[in-house]
C-alpha cells in the first residue's frame, strides 16, 4: 500500500510500508509454527502466523480481522512494537536463516487498507444500557473503549489534550509513527461509535467522585505525567527542557522549526525515551550528541537495537558512569553541561553493584541544549485525590491481573498502573480490564 | 454472509471442504479433531482387505526453499482391520450427524466382495462412497486401483457392481494415468456413478540419492514408483476437472475436485471449473487441519466480494471460458510493455526472450551498474515470457494492441473465411 507511505514523516521512515510483492515473498516465508512463539511473545496474542496464512492467500480482509480482533491498535503496534524483543525476537527463523519473518511490516501490510482508509471492520454489540467513564484517551484507554462498545456498553472517553492517542499521538518518535498516522488510526477505532470529551481534565475540570457516582463503572488509562526537573543549578536556562516536549514539538512543527544543524546537545537518561531523544538530534543534524548516563550500558534501559540505531548516526556518543550537576549558560542560553564521574562501588545485599561520585572529577560538555530523558512523573495528586485508591511506592495504581483496583467500580491499567511499557502492552491491558468491567456489569445485571 | 453449504450428488455438506481419502482421514480421533477445526465433509482413507506398509513410504520435491511442492508416496489403503474402521465411521457420524462422511472403497474385482463391503459402509453410517479406482502403485499390481481406473470397461463394470448394492450415492474416484480422462468419466457414468472424484497421485519417482543411486523413498536400498500429488500437481488436477465438465458426454456430472489445493484460492479455481466439492491432502499433511480456517474465511469473504450467495453460483462459471485451441482469436494481438520506472535492471527478461524466446528484448549496460532493457515491438509475438520471469511486480505487463482485422479463428482461417492481421514473422 504504497499510498499509505507517502505521508509527512520528517525524518524518513524506520520501517516503511512492504509492497504487495515482498509482503507475499515474506509471509509465503513463514513456517506457520504449531503453538507459535511469535503469538505467545506477543502481549496481545494476535495469532501471527494466521494472519500471515492470511495475507499468503491475499485474504486481506481476514487478516486484519485476525490482528485486529486481538489488538485493536494493530496498525500502530505494526510500527511501533519493540519486535526484535517481542514477535520478531521470537521468531525460529532466527535460529535457521538468521533473520526472522518481518512480523511487524506485514502486520502493517494487512491493516493499513483498513485502518488507514477508515473502513470498519466491528460493531458495536447490542446495547446493555451500562456506561462507562475512561479517563485518558491514550492506548490503553482506547482499547478499553472499543472493548466495551464492542460488548454493548456506552464508553465516554474524557481525555486532557485537544487530540486523542495519549503517547501515539504526542510522545512516540516519528520516524516511528507520524502524527497524521496515529489521529487516523484514532478516528478508525471511534468510528465503531464512543463519544469523546477532549480537552477535559479529570480531577480539573470534572472530578472523579462526580464520574464514580454517574457511570456504572471508571477506567483509569491516564499513562504518565512529564520529566520533573532535576533540582540543580541552571535548570531556568533557555535550550533545557524535557525530552517528551523536543519529541512533541518535533512532531508538530515543521523541520526547519526544529532543525538543529551546527548545534551541540546533551541528552541526560538510559532509557528508551533519552535513546529516541538521542536518534532524532542526531537526525535533525545536531553536530555532536551526547547521552549522559549513570551507569553502565548493562544498565541502560534502552534497546539494543535502538542503541545501536542512535550509534549508527556517527554523531552520537554515550557518556557512562556520569552524573550532571549544573547546567552552564551565558545571556540566559545553556553553554555547557557540567558533570561528575561515577564509579561502582561493591554490590549489596540485592547484587546490585551501587555507584559513588569520584571526588574532583567534574569535566564539562559544550553543548547548546539539554535535554532531560529521566523518567516521566507518575499522576501522584490526581490519584491522591481519588478517596481509598491504593497507589505503590513508585507512584504506580495497584491493580490486579484484571486491572481492577482497590475500589469499587474503578479499574485502571497501561503506563499508569504497569509503571511505563509499550502500546501493546496498554492495549492488552486495557482490553483485558474492559472484559473484566464486563463481567463485573453483568453479574450485577443477573446476579 | 454466503452460504457455504454446498450437495453434492445428494450429499450435504456444511461447507466444501473435504479431507481426502489419505492418512489425515485415517482414524476417527483425526476426523472428529478435523471437523472441530472446520472441515465440511472426509472421505475416510480407503477401505478393503488390510494391507501390510513399507516402512519408508514418502519423498518429496522441494523448490528454491519452499518444501513439499510435490509430495509422492507409495503407501496401500489403510492398514488397520475394517472392523474398527467401521466402528470408528458409525461413532464419528453419531457426534458429527450434519458433516459429510464418505468412505472410500477397494476390494478385488468380484462382484460378492464389493457389494458386501458397500453394505458394511453404508451400515456403519457412511453418507456416501468413493470406489478408489486410482492408487497406482502397489494396489494396482494386485488388480486393483488404477489397474481399474485405466479400463474404462473395469471401471464401468465395477461401479455398476457397487451401484446394485447401494442404497447412498456413489462417487468414482479417477486415475490421472490415462491418456484422456473423459473415458474414465464415461465410463463411470455409463456404470451409474452418482458424481466423480479427482485426481488420484501421479505415477512419479521424485528424487535419486546421488550417492547411493537409490530413489526415494528408499525402502532398504530399493524403490517403487509412487503417487504424486502437492501444489505441483494442481495444474493437471485443473485441466482434468475442466475436461470432464466440459465434455457433453458427462456435462453436468457432479465433480469433487482434488489435487494440489492449499488454500481457498485454489479451491476457488476449482469450483468455477466445475467442481462442487474439494478434497485436501498433501496441504493438511504439511501444515495440519487449522488450514481450513482461512479457506473457509477466504471463500466467504471472496463471495461476499462477487456477490455470489453461495458455492453452487461459483460452479462451472469458468467453463464457457475454455475452448478448443482452433476457436482462438488469431487476431487477438498483445505485446509485452516494460514499465521503466519499476525496472531493476536485473536482464531476466532479456534472457528468456534472446535465447528462449523470439529476440524481441534489448539490453546494454545502463550508467547505473544495471541491464537497461527495451522492448522490439515490431520482434514481440506477444508470447507472455518476459512477464512471467520478470521479479517485480507489474512491471511487464501484456497490453492488448489494437489491429485493423475482425476476430478470426483457425477453423475460420483454414476453412478460408477469416483474415490474419499481420504477424511479426512477417517482417522477416
Ligand atoms: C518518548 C517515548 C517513546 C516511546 N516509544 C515507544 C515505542 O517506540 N514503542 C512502544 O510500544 N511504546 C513506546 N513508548 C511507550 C508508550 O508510548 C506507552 O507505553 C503507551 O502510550 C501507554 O499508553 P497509556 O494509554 O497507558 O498512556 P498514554 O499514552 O500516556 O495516554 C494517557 C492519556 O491520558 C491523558 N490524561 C492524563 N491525565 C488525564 C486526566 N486527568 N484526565 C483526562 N485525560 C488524562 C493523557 O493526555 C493521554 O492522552 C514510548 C514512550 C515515550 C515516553
Ligand atoms: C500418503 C498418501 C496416501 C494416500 N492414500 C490414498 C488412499 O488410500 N485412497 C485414495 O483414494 N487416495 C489416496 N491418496 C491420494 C489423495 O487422496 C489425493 O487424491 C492426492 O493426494 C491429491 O491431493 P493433494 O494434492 O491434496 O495431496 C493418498 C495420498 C497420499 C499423499
Ligand atoms: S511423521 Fe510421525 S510417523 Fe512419520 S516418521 Fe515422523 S514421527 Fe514417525
Amino acid at each position: 500500500m504504497s499510498e499509505h507511505s507517502a505521508s509527512s514523516y520528517k525524518l524518513g521512515e524506520l520501517k516503511p510500508a512492504l509492497s504487495r510483492n515482498e509482503a507475499l515473498a515474506e509471509a509465503n516465508r513463514c513456517l506457520f509454527c504449531y503453538d507459535a512463539p511469535c503469538t505467545r511473545a506477543c502481549p496481545t496474542h494476535i495469532d501471527v502466523p494466521k494472519f500471515i496464512k492470511k495475507i499468503a492467500s491475499e485474504n486481506l480482509k481476514g487478516s486484519a480481522k485476525t490482528i485486529l480482533e486481538a489488538n485493536i491498535l494493530g496498525a500502530s503496534c505494526a510500527r511501533v512494537c519493540p519486535t526484535e524483543v517481542l514477535c520478531e525476537g521470537a521468531c525460529v527463523l532466527n535460529d535457521l536463516h538468521d533473520k526472522p519473518i518481518k512480523i511487524g511490516r506485514l502486520q502493517r501490510y494487512a491493516t493499513d487498507p483498513f485502518v488507514m482508509e477508515g473502513t470498519q471492520l466491528f460493531q458495536a454489540g447490542e446495547a446493555t444500557g451500562k456506561k462507562v467513564a475512561i479517563v485518558g484517551g491514550g492506548p490503553a484507554g482506547l482499547a478499553c473503549a472499543h472493548e466495551l462498545t464492542l460488548l454493548g456498553h456506552e464508553a465516554v472517553v474524557f481525555e486532557a489534550q485537544a487530540r486523542l492517542g495519549g503517547l501515539n499521538t504526542y510522545g512516540i518518535a516519528d520516524y516511528k509513527l507520524d502524527i497524521e498516522t496515529s489521529l487516523k488510526e484514532v478516528d478508525w477505532v471511534q468510528s465503531i461509535g464512543f463519544s469523546v470529551r477532549t480537552n477535559t481534565r479529570i480531577g480539573q475540570d470534572v472530578s472523579m467522585s462526580e464520574l464514580l457516582a454517574d457511570y456504572d463503572a471508571v477506567f483509569i488509562g491516564v499513562g504518565l505525567g512529564s520529566i520533573p526537573t532535576l533540582g540543580m543549578p541552571g535548570e531556568d536556562l533557555a535550550g533545557y527542557e524535557d525530552a517528551l516536549v523536543f519529541i512533541d514539538t518535533l512532531k508538530h512543527q515543521s523541520i526547519d522549526q526544529v532543525s538543529l544543524k551546527g548545534q551541540r546537545v546533551a541528552v541526560i537518561g538510559g532509557g528508551n525515551t533519552a535513546i529516541d531523544a538521542v536518534s532524532q538530534s542526531a537526525s535533525l543534524g545536531a553536530e555532536k550528541v551526547y547521552m549522559v548516563y549513570r551507569r553502565g550500558r548493562e544498565d541502560m534501559g534502552a534497546y539494543d537495537h535502538e542503541i545501536d540505531l542512535a550509534l549508527s548516526k556517527g554523531t552520537v556518543e554515550i557518556v557512562y558512569m556520569a552524573q550532571p550537576t549544573e547546567i552552564l549558560g551565558e545571556g540566559g542560553k545553556v553553554t555547557g553541561l557540567k558533570c561528575v564521574r561515577h564509579r561502582l562501588k561493591a554490590a549489596d545485599a540485592s547484587g546490585k553493584s551501587g555507584i559513588e561520585v569520584i571526588e574532583d572529577s567534574d569535566f564539562v560538555l559544550p553543548v547548546d541544549r539539554v535535554f532531560r530523558a529521566t523518567g516521566q512523573a507518575k499522576y501522584r495528586d490526581f490519584f491522591a485525590g481519588v478517596d481509598g485508591l491504593e497507589v505503590d511506592r513508585s507512584g504506580r495504581v495497584v491493580v490486579d491481573g484484571n486491572g481492577k483496583t482497590s475500589i469499587d467500580k474503578l479499574w485502571a491499567s497501561g503506563d499508569c498502573a504497569n509503571g511505563g511499557k509499550e502500546v501493546v502492552n496498554a492495549v492488552a491491558e486495557g482490553k483485558a480490564a474492559a472484559q473484566h468491567i464486563h463481567q463485573a456489569l453483568e453479574a450485577k445485571t443477573h446476579g | 454472509m454466503a452460504d457455504l453449504k454446498v450437495n453434492i450428488a445428494g450429499i450435504e455438506s456444511p461447507n466444501p471442504f473435504w479431507l481426502a481419502s489419505a492418512p489425515p482421514a485415517n482414524t476417527g480421533d483425526q476426523v472428529m479433531r478435523a471437523f472441530d477445526a472446520g472441515w465440511g465433509g472426509a472421505v475416510w482413507k480407503t477401505l478393503g482387505e488390510p494391507i501390510v506398509n513399507t516402512w519408508s513410504r514418502y519423498g518429496a520435491l522441494d523448490l528454491n526453499g519452499q518444501k513439499m511442492m510435490g509430495l509422492n508416496n507409495i503407501e496401500l489403503i489403510t492398514d488397520r482391520p475394517l472392523e474398527v474402521n467401521f466402528r470408528e465411521i458409525a461413532e464419528v457420524k453419531k457426534r458429527y450427524p450434519k458433516h459429510a462422511v464418505i468412505v472410500s472403497l477397494m476390494v478385488e474385482a468380484k462382484r460378492e466382495a464389493w457389494h458386501e463391503i458397500v453394505k458394511r459402509a453404508i451400515d456403519a453410517g457412511a453418507d456416501g462412497l468413493e470406489l478408489n479406482f486410482g492408487c497406482p502403485h502397489g494396489m494396482s499390481e494386485r488388480g486393483m486401483g488404477s489397474a481399474v481406473g485405466q479400463v474404462p470397461d473395469y471401471t464401468c463394470q465395477i461401479t455398476e457392481w457397487a451401484k446394485e448394492a447401494s442404497t447412498i450415492p456413489v462417487l468414482v474416484k479417477l486415475t490421472p494415468n490415462i491418456t484422456d480422462v473423459r473415458f474414465a468419466a464415461r465410463a463411470a457414468k455409463r456404470g451409474g456413478a452418482d458424481g466423480v472424484s479427482l485426481i488420484n497421485t501421479i505415477n512419479s519417482i521424485t528424487s535419486v540419492d546421488l550417492d547411493t543411486f537409490a530413489p526415494r523413498p528408499t525402502v532398504s536400498g530399493y524403490s517403487s514408483h509412487g503417487g504424486y500429488c502437492g501444489p505441483a500437481v494442481k495444474p493437471i488436477a485443473l485441466n482434468m476437472v475442466s475436461e470432464i465438465a466440459r465434455d457433453p458426454e458427462t456435462a453436468g456430472i457432479p465433480i469433487s475436485g482434488i489435487g494440489g489445493i492449499s488454500n481457498w484460492r485454489d479451491a476457488v479455481e476449482f469450483f468455477l471449473l466445475g467442481a462442487t466439492t474439494v478434497q485436501v491432502c498433501t496441504a493438511v499433511m504439511h501444515y495440519g487441519f487449522r488450514i481450513v480456517e482461512d479457506m473457509i474465511d477466504g471463500l466467504n469473504n471472496y463471495l461476499d466480494e462477487k456477490g455470489l450467495a453461495n458455492v453452487h453460483e461459483l460452479c462451472g462459471k469458468s467453463v464457457g471460458h475454455i475452448r478448443d485451441w482452433k476457436n482462438l482469436d488469431l487476431n487477438y494481438v498483445v505485446r509485452a510493455n516494460i514499465d521503466q520506472n519499476k525496472c531493476i535492471g536485473c536482464g531476466l527478461c532479456y534472457t528468456a526472450c534472446n535465447d528462449g524466446a523470439h529476440q524481441a528484448i534489448g539490453a546494454k549496460p545502463a550508467d547505473n551498474g544495471r541491464t537497461e532493457v527495451w522492448v522490439i515491438e515490431e520482434a514481440c509475438v506477444g508470447c507472455n515470457l518476459c512477464s512471467l520471469v520478470c521479479p517485480v511486480e507489474q512491471c511487464i505487463s501484456m497490453q492488448q494492441i489494437p489491429v485493423d482485422a475482425e476476430p478470426c479463428s483457425w477453423e475460420q482461417y483454414s476453412s478460408g473465411k477469416g483474415k490474419l492481421a499481420p504477424r511479426p514473422q512477417d517482417n522477416h
